[in-house]
C-alpha cells in the first residue's frame, strides 16, 4: 500500500502488474480448460479410437518439442536473473535463445501438421469421416488444441520481442524489469499447457 | 454530453480537463476512468435504444395471433439480435463498465484504476465487439439462433451467425480485462486504512463480479471459438452426425452464461446497497452479511448451470444436485433483501428518486427471484420450460433487476457525474410510468407461460390473445416511461440546474467528500480511512 503512494507520481506498481499477469494466466488456463473438458468427455466416449489415433502421432517430434519448450522456459527464467545482475548482454542473449527455440518449435509443428494433412487428415477431411467418429473427434481436438497453443506461442514471441527491444533500449533495467518477468510468466504458461497437451495426445496410447 | 462547466471553487473538474485534446478526442483518447465510464454509458445508451426497438417490434408482432408485422424468419432474427445486444452489449458490461469505472477508484480512495490504458483498451474492444454484431446483420441476413447459439443449429443455419458469435467472443475479452483491472485496483489501491471490511458495498460487489468475469468468461470464449471451428472447418465437436455432442455445447455455454447472470445482478445489488442507507439515513444493516452473501453468490453461482438443461437430458442424480444448488443460491440473495428492508426499518426515509428506484428494485427483484425458484423445481420446470413464463422470469431479473438498479444508480450519482441536478418531477413521472408499464408488460407472460404459450414463436393460439394485448400495451407504456427518463436525463445533463454541492443526498462514502464534478485525479491527497463507512449520527 505504502509503495503505491510512494510511486503514485510515476504511476508504477510492479506488484500490481504481476498480479494482473497472474489473473490473466488464470483466464488462459480456463480457456484451455474448456477444451480439456471436451477432450475428457470424448475420450471417455471413444476410448478405443482415441487409443489407436494417438499412435498415429510422432512421439519423437513431440518429445523434441517438449524438450525445446522446457529449455526455452529455462532460458527466459535465466534472463530474469541476468537482468537483475545488470548483465544486459547475457539478458539479450537468453531472450534471443528463447525466441529461436520458439521458432524451432513452430517449424517442427509445421512439418508435423503438413505430414498429417499430406496423409489426408485435417479437420473435416473426407478421410476422417471414413475413419469414424472417434478419429474425427481426436484429430479435431488435436488440430484445434495444438493450433490454439501454437497461436499462444506466436503471441508469446511477439511479447518477448517487445521485451527484447526494450531491454536493448535500456527501458528495462535491473530495478525495472517487470515486463520481462511478466513475459517470462506468460512463456511458462505456454510451456505448461504444452506439458498437458503432450501426454494427452502423444503418450496416452 | 456536458459542455464546459465553470465553477468558482478554483479547481478544474474532469469535464474541463481535456488533456490538450479537441472535440471527440477529449473522450476517445482519455485514460481517465471517469471519462471511460461515460464512454461506456453513451455507447450502451445507443445500443439500448436499438434493443428496445427490437423488443417493441416483437411485442407488436404478438399483439394478435398470426402474422401481424413480420413472419417467422424475421421474428427469429429479431429475438436473436435483441438478445445478443441486450445481453452481451448492455447488461454484462452494465453497471461495472459505467458506474464501476466511474465510482470504484473514487470509493476506495484512488486516483484511477490500476491499469488506465488497459481500461481504455477494454472500451475499444467493446466497440469492436459491437461492430461485429452490426456486421452480422448483413450478408446472409441476421442470425436466427437465439442469443444462446445452441448447437447443432448454430452451425447449420444459413444466416450470418458467425460475426455475432465472434462479437460475443470479443466482448468477453473486454469483460475479462475490466474484471482483471478491477481486481488489481481493489487489491492494490485502496486508501490507507481502508481494510477489506471498511470497503463500501458497491466496490465489494464489483470485486465478486470481477472474479466471475475473469473465471467464467474464458469458457464461453473457447466454446464460441469451437462453434466457429465447426462452422468454418466442420470439425464436428458438437455435430451428432460426426460423433460430437450438442449437449456438451449446452453445458459449456451455461457454465459461463449462468454465472453471467450474477455478473449482471451483483453490481446491481451493490448499487442498491449504496442507495438504501443514504436515503434511510441509517447504517446499512448487516454489512458483513451482505459482503459474505455477495461472495457466496459469486461462488455457488458457478455450480447451478444445469438448471437451464432440466429437459435436455441429464442423469437423475445430476438433476437433483442442480436443483438443490439452485435453491441454495437463492439464500444469499434473500439475505440481501432482508438486509435492505432492515436498513429501512426505523430509518428516516426520504423518498427521493434514487430511493424510489431502489425500493421498486426490491419489489421487482423478489418477483423475479421467487419465480426463479419455481423454475428451479424439477417437476414444475418440465411444464414451464421454454414457455413465456421463462421469458417473464428472465426479464424480471435481468431487465427488472439490472435496469431498475441502473436507473437508480444513474439518478443517484447523476449530480456527482455531471455537476447538474435532474428535473425531479419529470424523473418521478418517468419512474412511475416505467414501473407500471414494466409490470403490465411482463406480468401477463407468467400467466401465458403457465397456460402453455411457448416462447420464441411469432404466432400463438387464439386463447392467448387477451393477455398478449395487455402485455403489448404494457410495452408501450414502459417505453413512454423510458423516453421520459431518457429525455429528462439528457436535457438535465446539458442544461440542468448547476450544482457544486459535494453531497446532495447526504451519503457517507468517499465520492461525496470530493468536489462536484470530481477533479481529474479525484483526490489532491489520498484520504486516510479511520472509520467504517455508512455511519450516520
Amino acid at each position: 500500500m505504502s509503495e503505491t503512494i510512494a510511486h503514485h507520481n510515476e504511476h508504477r506498481d510492479d506488484e500490481a502488474s504481476k498480479l494482473g499477469m497472474w489473473l490473466f494466466i488464470f483466464t488462459e488456463l480456463l480457456l484451455f480448460g474448456g477444451l480439456f473438458v471436451t477432450y475428457a468427455v470424448y475420450r471417455h466416449g471413444h476410448p478405443q479410437a482415441f487409443h489407436l489415433a494417438a499412435e498415429q502421432l510422432d512421439v519423437v517430434v513431440g518429445t523434441i518439442n517438449t524438450v525445446i519448450l522446457l529449455i526455452s522456459s529455462m532460458t527466459i527464467a535465466m534472463s530474469t536473473t541476468a537482468i537483475q545482475k545488470k548483465d544486459k548482454r547475457t539478458t539479450l542473449l537468453l531472450i534471443a535463445i528463447t525466441l529461436v527455440l520458439a521458432l524451432v518449435f513452430l517449424v517442427n509443428k509445421y512439418f508435423e501438421w503438413s505430414a498429417k494433412i499430406g496423409h489426408g487428415i485435417w479437420p473435416g477431411s473426407p478421410l476422417l469421416e471414413e475413419l469414424g467418429r472417434g478419429d474425427t473427434l481426436f484429430f479435431g481436438l488435436y488440430f484445434f488444441m495444438t493450433g490454439l497453443h501454437a497461436f499462444h506461442i506466436i503471441v508469446g514471441m511477439v511479447l518477448l520481442t517487445v521485451v527484447f527491444v526494450r531491454v536493448q533500449k535500456e527501458k528495462l533495467t535491473f530495478d525495472n524489469f517487470q515486463l520481462l518477468e511478466n513475459g517470462g510468466l506468460y512463456w511458462h504458461l505456454v510451456d505448461l499447457i504444452w506439458i498437458f497437451l503432450f501426454p494427452l495426445f502423444y503418450l496416452i496410447t | 454530453m456536458s459542455s464546459n462547466n465553470t465553477n468558482h471553487t478554483g479547481y478544474k473538474s474532469y469535464l474541463e480537463e481535456d488533456g490538450g485534446r479537441k472535440g471527440i478526442f477529449k473522450w476517445i483518447l482519455s485514460t481517465d476512468h471517469k471519462r471511460i465510464g461515460l464512454l461506456y454509458l453513451y455507447a450502451m445508451m445507443g445500443w439500448f435504444i436499438v434493443g428496445v426497438v427490437l423488443g417493441l417490434l416483437m411485442k407488436l408482432e404478438l399483439i394478435a395471433p398470426g402474422k401481424t408485422i413480420m413472419g417467422p424468419q424475421a421474428y427469429n432474427a429479431t429475438f436473436t439480435v435483441h438478445g445478443v445486444i441486450m445481453i452481451f452489449l448492455i447488461v454484462i458490461p452494465g453497471l461495472p463498465a459505467v458506474f464501476g469505472n466511474f465510482m470504484l477508484p473514487i470509493q476506495i480512495g484512488a486516483k484511477d484504476v490500476a491499469f488506465p490504458r488497459l481500461n481504455l483498451f477494454s472500451w475499444y474492444i467493446y466497440v469492436l465487439g459491437g461492430i461485429l454484431v452490426i456486421i452480422s446483420l448483413f450478408g446472409n441476413g441476421p442470425p436466427d439462433t437465439g442469443w444462446t447459439f445452441y448447437a447443432p443449429y448454430s452451425f447449420k443455419t444459413g444466416t450470418n451467425m458467425l460475426p455475432a458469435a465472434l462479437g460475443a467472443f470479443v466482448l468477453g475479452f473486454s469483460s475479462i480485462l475490466t474484471g482483471l483491472n478491477f481486481i488489481v485496483t481493489i487489491h492494490r489501491m485502496r486508501a490507507p486504512g481502508m481494510t477489506w471490511f471498511k470497503m463500501p458495498l458497491f466496490p465489494w460487489s464489483l470485486y465478486g463480479t470481477a472474479w466471475i468475469q475473469l473465471l467464467a468468461t474464458p469458457v464461453i470464449g473457447i466454446t464460441l471459438l469451437m462453434v466457429a471451428g465447426e462452422r468454418i472447418l466442420g470439425i464436428g465437436f458438437f455435430d451428432p452426425a460426426k460423433g460430437g455432442d450438442p449437449l456438451l455445447y449446452q453445458h459449456l455455454f451455461w457454465i459461463y452464461s449462468h454465472p453471467a447472470v450474477y455478473i449482471m445482478i451483483l453490481p446491481a445489488m451493490g448499487a442498491i446497497s449504496e442507495i438504501i442507507p443514504t436515503f434511510s439515513k441509517k447504517t446499512i444493516f448487516g454489512y458483513k452479511a451482505i459482503v459474505i452473501s455477495t461472495l457466496a453468490i459469486a461462488f455457488v453461482g458457478y455450480f447451478v448451470w444445469g438448471h437451464h438443461m432440466y429437459t435436455s437430458g441429464m442423469s437423475g442424480a445430476a438433476l437433483w444436485a442442480f436443483s438443490l444448488l439452485t435453491f441454495i443460491v437463492a439464500i444469499p440473495s434473500a439475505i440481501k433483501v432482508f438486509n435492505w428492508i432492515s436498513t429501512m426499518h426505523q430509518g428516516s426515509i426520504s423518498t427521493e428518486i434514487p430511493f424510489l428506484w431502489a425500493a421498486s428494485f426490491i419489489f421487482i427483484f423478489m418477483i423475479g427471484g421467487l419465480t426463479g425458484l419455481v423454475l428451479g423445481s424439477l417437476a414444475v420446470d418440465v411444464h414451464l420450460h421454454d414457455t413465456a413464463f421463462v421469458v417473464a422470469h428472465f426479464h424480471f431479473i435481468v431487465f427488472g433487476g439490472v435496469g431498475f438498479a441502473f436507473f437508480g444508480a444513474m439518478h443517484y450519482w447523476f449530480p456527482k457525474i455531471f455537476g447538474r441536478m435532474f428535473d425531479k418531477s419529470w424523473a418521478k413521472t418517468g419512474w412511475i410510468t416505467f414501473s407500471i408499464g414494466f409490470v403490465t408488460l411482463y406480468g401477463p407472460m407468467f400467466y401465458l407461460g403457465i397456460m402453455g404459450m411457448p416462447r420464441r414463436y411469432f404466432d400463438y393460439l387464439d386463447e392467448f390473445h387477451g393477455p398478449n394485448i395487455i402485455s403489448t400495451m404494457g410495452a408501450l407504456v414502459m417505453i413512454a416511461g423510458f423516453l421520459i427518463i431518457l429525455i429528462n436525463l439528457i436535457k438535465s445533463a446539458r442544461h440542468g440546474e448547476k450544482t457544486t454541492e459535494m453531497n446532495p443526498w447526504g451519503g457517507t462514502n468517499l465520492e461525496w467528500q470530493i468536489p462536484t464534478p470530481p477533479p481529474l485525479e479525484n483526490f489532491d491527497e489520498i484520504p486516510v480511512i479511520d472509520k467504517a463507512t455508512y455511519k450516520y449520527d
